[in-house]
């Protein structure tokens, strides 16, 4: 399906216009709290609207749904989503979410935060959480900066992006989040920009479905800070920009989709593997061989 | 988990799903511990944090004891809020403390510190330990609403907000924030002072409850030793030299740190009783002290930096100067 296709028939599933007048998405979205505080063309309300139709289409009790995001513009999503949802610390969302999934393992539990967020504050915790195997959909909305705090280098800045803290151009060596995440352990890794919305869904479903860590990376605009000071346009011109340059590779070597400042960026479904029990599993299993009959498995 | 950073927020989730917990550690995790605490305080979640003090600053006296973190305890992380610290001097008071710190926690919504030291913490001495029947324990006050009338962070008479769990299809929001009744981010000096005001005054105003201490022979000393911890064993060895100077001493144990029983401190500095304020730090606890006095009564510190417990010489020392400093 091209691009194109891909919109037709995202318009084409989209809700009926409401003859009540309700946004179509009021069982997902605090109404209350609109409008939210998200530049306009920002890629992170697509992605919301996104996870919603996959919540819709998994037919997951919303109520067995938890969102915990960390800190900065992603960071926000968890207040604006009508579902048991936690805006923590900076950060730490994965740390917050492993100690709700281990008190509840029947809550379906979901990370959806920001690459400063969840890859440079919280690095620690995403390499440790894929390492267990521990059951959370982690998605990541990356713009490729701190923009919530005016547009810091951020340690997925490409090479040669202009910031706040590089006026010069970025000299650092970006993170590659598929190939870091995969190499520490995650059973599921994909990457879609604000673009392919039909797809980003797919991955987001997929990754709910998936026993074990699932790492979603959504590159999103950010127009008021990477765009602007980089002179890619607007989010408008970033889709444009996405559409001519993104490339579909599904099960690509992680090691090869690194993303350059004008580079192609590749997009797809790069590990989805069955090999790795979870986290509690693991744990039920080691403690029932050692324990034997004295051993009652943790389910909660 | 990896780490205290990690610990002292998994904690929490795992209490927002249902669950008690608690985490332990030492100064230098104590420190990496500091943002959750704020979380824990402004998200009134109820859980404990056991710091098993050292010698510090920094990575100071690994395995040598210390009891100079009580300030931090109190205010570490930013912000304007309060907690409660109790401090127990043996093995038993660890396990029955243990269950207050939780009972607190839940009764208030707040973050407990358990202030240990290395010598409490590798002290070995007989436990009793009860039937569990026979143990109090005060559950989590969850709300009696109907999700459709409840505001998770609406306060009850008590100043504190009935609690749910997530998964119980209340579609709660909670942030870190500062926030309203119903959870949601609000940034305005209104919201701010309607919140912290309440997160502070719920434990000042309860102060009077959740104080605890213990006197020996108060009502006719001529001077109180004040302490806590393992400082307050070695105060009883103080106390017997310095009464064998012919000077009567009393003892008060501080059980709960935090909030500071000021009214009684005030009481014993209107009696005309000279303190002597023995903790293993520079000052710390002897802040308060001194500020409860408002100079009525001498007020001397016995402190040192930690890695052993005192000469009971040195206390004594003070207890006479003290004293002398009355008369």
């Amino acid at each position: 399906m091209s691009v194109v296709e891909e919109l037709q028939q995202a318009v084409k599933d989209s809700p009926k216009v409401s003859t009540t007048g309700e946004h179509p998405m009021n069982d997902f979205l605090r109404m209350d709290r609109i409008p939210h505080i998200w530049c306009p063309t920002c890629g992170i309300g697509v992605t919301v609207n996104c996870f919603a139709r996959a919540l819709e289409k998994c037919e997951i009790p919303l109520d067995d749904v938890v969102v915990i995001s960390g800190i900065g513009c992603t960071g926000r999503v968890a207040g604006y989503v009508k579902i048991d949802s936690f805006h923590t610390t900076h950060g730490r969302a994965i740390p917050f979410a492993t100690g709700i999934k281990l008190a509840n393992p029947k809550l379906k539990v979901v990370v959806f935060s920001g690459d400063g967020d969840i890859v440079a504050i919280g690095g620690n915790h995403i390499i440790n959480a894929a390492r267990r195997n521990i059951d959370l959909t982690v998605i990541c909305v990356n713009n490729f900066n701190y923009a919530m705090t005016g547009g810091q280098v951020a340690s997925t800045s490409p090479e040669e992006s202009i910031l706040t803290t590089s006026p010069y151009g970025n000299f650092e060596t970006p993170f590659n989040l598929p190939y870091l995440t995969e190499s520490v352990g995650a059973v599921y890794v994909a990457r879609w920009t604000a673009l392919h919305i039909h797809r980003m869904t797919q991955a987001m479903i997929d990754g709910l479905k998936k026993p074990g860590f699932s790492f979603i990376e959504i590159i999103a605009p950010c127009p008021t800070i990477f765009e602007r000071r980089n002179k890619f346009g607007d989010g408008l011109d970033r889709l444009k920009f996405y559409y001519e340059n993104s490339e579909i590779r599904h099960g690509a070597n992680t090691r090869d989709v690194e993303i350059g400042l004008r580079s192609k960026i590749i997009v797809g479904k790069f590990v989805d593997r069955d090999d790795r029990p979870t986290f509690l599993q693991s744990m039920n299993d080691h403690l029932q061989k050692k324990l034997g009959d004295k051993f009652q498995p943790y389910e909660g | 988990m990896e780490d205290e950073l990690a610990s002292s927020i998994a904690l929490q989730g795992a209490v927002w799903a249902g669950k008690k917990a608690m985490t332990v550690t030492s100064g230098p995790g104590f420190s990496l511990m500091m943002e959750h605490i704020g979380l824990a305080a402004m998200t009134e979640c109820p859980c404990v944090f056991v710091n098993v003090q050292r010698g510090g600053p920094s990575t100071g006296l690994p395995t040598l004891p210390g009891q100079a973190d009580m300030m931090q305890a109190r205010w570490g992380s930013h912000g304007d809020y309060e907690i409660i610290a109790l401090s127990p001097d043996s093995p038993q008071e660890c396990f029955d403390f243990m269950i207050d710190a939780f009972n607190l926690s839940e009764e208030y919504r707040v973050p407990v510190m358990f202030m240990m030291d290395e010598c409490v913490g590798h002290m070995m001495e007989r436990v009793v330990i009860p039937k569990a029947d026979k143990i109090d324990i005060v559950p989590r006050k969850f709300t009696k609403k109907k999700p459709e009338e409840y505001l998770p962070f609406e306060p009850e008479y008590d100043l504190i907000p009935g609690m749910v769990k997530a998964g119980d299809g209340y579609r709660i929001h909670v942030t870190g924030l500062t926030h309203d009744y119903k959870g949601y981010p609000v940034m305005s000096a209104e919201c701010q002072e309607q919140l912290v005001h309440r997160l502070v005054n719920k434990i000042r105003l309860n102060a009077d409850k959740i104080c605890r201490w213990e006197e020996t022979n108060v009502e006719d000393a001529d001077v109180v030793v004040i302490s806590f911890g393992i400082t307050s064993r070695v105060a009883v060895e103080a106390v017997a030299l310095a009464e064998k100077e012919g000077i009567k001493v009393g003892m008060m144990r501080l059980i709960v740190v935090w909030p500071f029983p000021e009214k009684r401190v005030r009481e014993l500095a209107q009696q005309g009783k000279a303190l002597v304020m023995a903790e293993m730090n520079y000052g710390q606890v002897f802040y308060e002290v001194d500020r409860c006095v408002q100079g009525k009564v001498p007020v001397v510190l016995a402190g040192h930096s930690g890695g052993t417990v005192h000469n009971a010489e040195d206390i004594a020392e003070k207890i006479v100067e003290a004293y002398k400093c009355l008369s």
